[in-house]
């Protein structure tokens, strides 16, 4: 907690507010800019959706927040991720304590090759859960409202579920380990629409307890589900060809849906795009 | 529209057209177009070459168990070999080497080929060194059996290095494990690449460290091309000759130790197939059959084992 910015204005006005804080983030994969000049204060306790067109940037941002890009060869980022005022990408910050502050859930359902029970387990267990680890996964599964579909079958592999029920299961599995934030990215692409209307509706229980990001690519799904919505918009880059995402515009969901500072977020929104 | 085509009472032939420049011909099948001509002979052929590439298979199989299935009986399991000249006697103490001299090969093999697979697949990061690593492992699994043999005898059988000893058990153990731990990093290698990556990102997600990853998630989703991969090796080292010739040596006593040469049913084959005696060429194709009971045995298991990522 020693490197919190005095100078940050969100950060000094509202530092209780702020869960997450990006000052002027750029990440790049080996030489290819990938997103650039990014600023955005995301609070604590609400749902706040990344939506914008496909190669803008939103997961890499997303993952640049839990540390999940340290995995992807020739990653860089340059400015700062404030969480709670530390910066997570400071040096002496461990990326494995990171993620467990910060869980995520992926676009592709991907339950662990053991039972419904191991799966969510397994998270507990190695982060040092000492309670009752059965009444741990009965709350995680309730929580993830998959509780009634699978209490019959713990013991059954996790790769034994619907794609929809397999999502559900991730979402178990990140909140059991007791996140305070769960990014998601993607998280119903892979679904139906009864499956995708679940996890939403999971989302507006989940939010009373955690501070949740989800990338997707349905606008929709950004009004029903978020409180503050960030548009992420590809730019021709100024000085060489080449695309770069950046963030357009980041405001409460009602305002970017409604009335929208910018031309670029408008014309998205309302499906005028390109 | 479709003046060009009269109707057609069902089942008659339907009749030659040309369209489009092509000669269109009738769709009956005929026998004596060139196509299909080329098509039976091409055939024929493939077949022969596979009728001729499985039948050493079958020959040798068949060979080894009219020659040494007859013999096979219980004092054949559990007693020594005859004195020159003599009659009856057994391999027991061959059947007890050849484990016993797998079993060293796997302790050694396994651990640092599983250990060699994983810092390919998980650690290194596609740099220089892993891939001379990996072109190194393809190198080895080509090297002939009989130089790694001569590898051994001269870095621990000439230089007395266990205890003074010369040829030993641990020798020929050593030696077979340097014939295994190419297939064993290659098979841990692939079957780790196999693991979607989406389960690793799933593991650091909830905040597990790398090595929890791999130890608990990574390791047991690739068990079982691995396990195919390490029978597979045994199977293939527990019937090797050359290494063990100048390594384990023979014995025709029962085993006295790691440190001392011991018997083994390839090199008792060797021995004993060109004695001119009747009783050592009958117990050489009883070994034979042992051993290719043993060999089938395994590569059963490892089909098993690669059966169950399936289930």
């Amino acid at each position: 907690m020693t490197s919190s910015s005095p100078t940050t204005s969100a950060s000094s006005s509202s530092q209780s507010d702020i869960c997450l804080s990006l000052e002027n983030v750029g990440i790049s994969y080996g030489t290819n800019e990938a997103v650039r000049n990014v600023f955005m204060d995301i609070p604590k306790g609400q749902v706040t959706a990344f939506i914008g067109p496909s190669g803008c940037g939103k997961s890499t941002v997303l993952r640049a927040l839990n540390r999940m890009n340290d995995l992807i060869e020739g990653c860089t980022l340059k400015g700062r991720v404030l969480f709670h005022g530390q910066d997570l990408y400071a040096r002496d910050v461990d990326a494995v304590e990171v993620r467990r502050r910060i869980g995520m859930v992926f676009q592709k359902p991907n339950p662990f090759p053991k039972s419904i029970y191991e799966n969510i387990a397994f998270g507990a267990r190695i982060n040092g859960y000492k309670g009752d680890m059965d009444e741990l996964v009965e709350r995680s599964l309730r929580k993830a409202a998959i509780w009634d579909e699978t209490k019959d079958k713990l013991k059954q592999s996790g790769c034994a579920l619907s794609g929809g029920q397999q999502q559900r299961l991730c979402i178990a599995r990140t909140v059991a380990i007791e996140p305070e934030v769960i990014l998601m990215d993607e998280p119903c692409s892979a679904l139906d629409p009864i499956s995708t209307l679940k996890i939403e509706e999971m989302i507006h229980e989940l939010k009373k307890s955690y501070t949740i990001v989800i990338v997707t690519h349905n606008m929709q799904q950004a009004v029903r589900v978020s409180d503050m919505t960030g548009f992420f918009n590809v730019q021709a880059k100024a000085d060489i060809d080449g695309k770069v995402g950046c963030l357009e515009e980041f405001a409460p969901t009602e305002q970017i849906f409604n009335a929208p500072s910018q031309q670029a977020t408008q014309d998205y929104v309302s499906g005028r795009f390109g | 529209m479709h003046t060009s085509l009269s109707p057609q009472a069902p089942g008659s032939r339907i009749p030659a057209a040309s369209a489009g420049g092509f000669q269109r011909g009738s769709l009956t099948f005929r026998p004596q177009l060139s196509r299909n001509r080329w098509n039976a002979v091409l055939t024929g052929l493939a077949g022969l070459a596979t009728t001729i590439a499985v039948l050493p298979l079958v020959l040798v199989l068949a060979y080894v168990l009219i020659k040494g299935g007859s013999l096979i009986s219980f004092s054949l399991l559990t007693q020594l070999p005859p004195a020159p000249g003599l009659e009856g006697g057994g391999i027991g103490n061959a059947i007890v080497g050849t484990l016993l001299v797998t079993a060293i090969a796997a302790l050694i093999a396994i651990p640092v080929g599983v250990g060699g697979g994983i810092y390919l697949a998980e650690y290194s990061s596609g740099g220089s060194f892993a891939s001379f690593v990996r072109f190194g492992t393809n190198v080895l699994a080509g090297v002939p059996s009989i130089i790694c043999g001569v590898f051994v005898y001269g870095l621990i059988v000439s230089t007395r290095i266990f205890f003074g000893q010369s040829y030993s058990a641990m020798a020929g153990g050593i030696a077979l494990a340097v014939l295994m731990i190419p297939t064993v990093i290659k098979t841990t290698d692939e079957g780790l690449k196999l693991v979607p990556q989406e389960l690793r990102l799933g593991a650091l997600g909830v905040g597990a460290s790398k090595m929890v990853t791999i130890t608990h998630i990574t390791l047991p989703a690739a068990f079982s091309p691995i396990a195919t991969g390490i029978v597979l090796g045994i199977a293939r080292a527990a019937g090797e000759t050359a290494p063990l010739i100048f390594t384990a040596l023979f014995s025709p006593f029962w085993p006295e130790g790691v440190f001392n040469p011991i018997a083994t049913m390839s090199v008792l084959i060797y021995n004993f197939a060109i004695m001119p005696y009747q009783a050592q060429i009958s117990l050489a194709w009883a070994a034979s059959f042992v051993l290719v009971l043993m060999i089938l045995a395994a590569n059963l298991l490892a089909r098993w084992l690669s059966q169950l990522a399936r289930a």
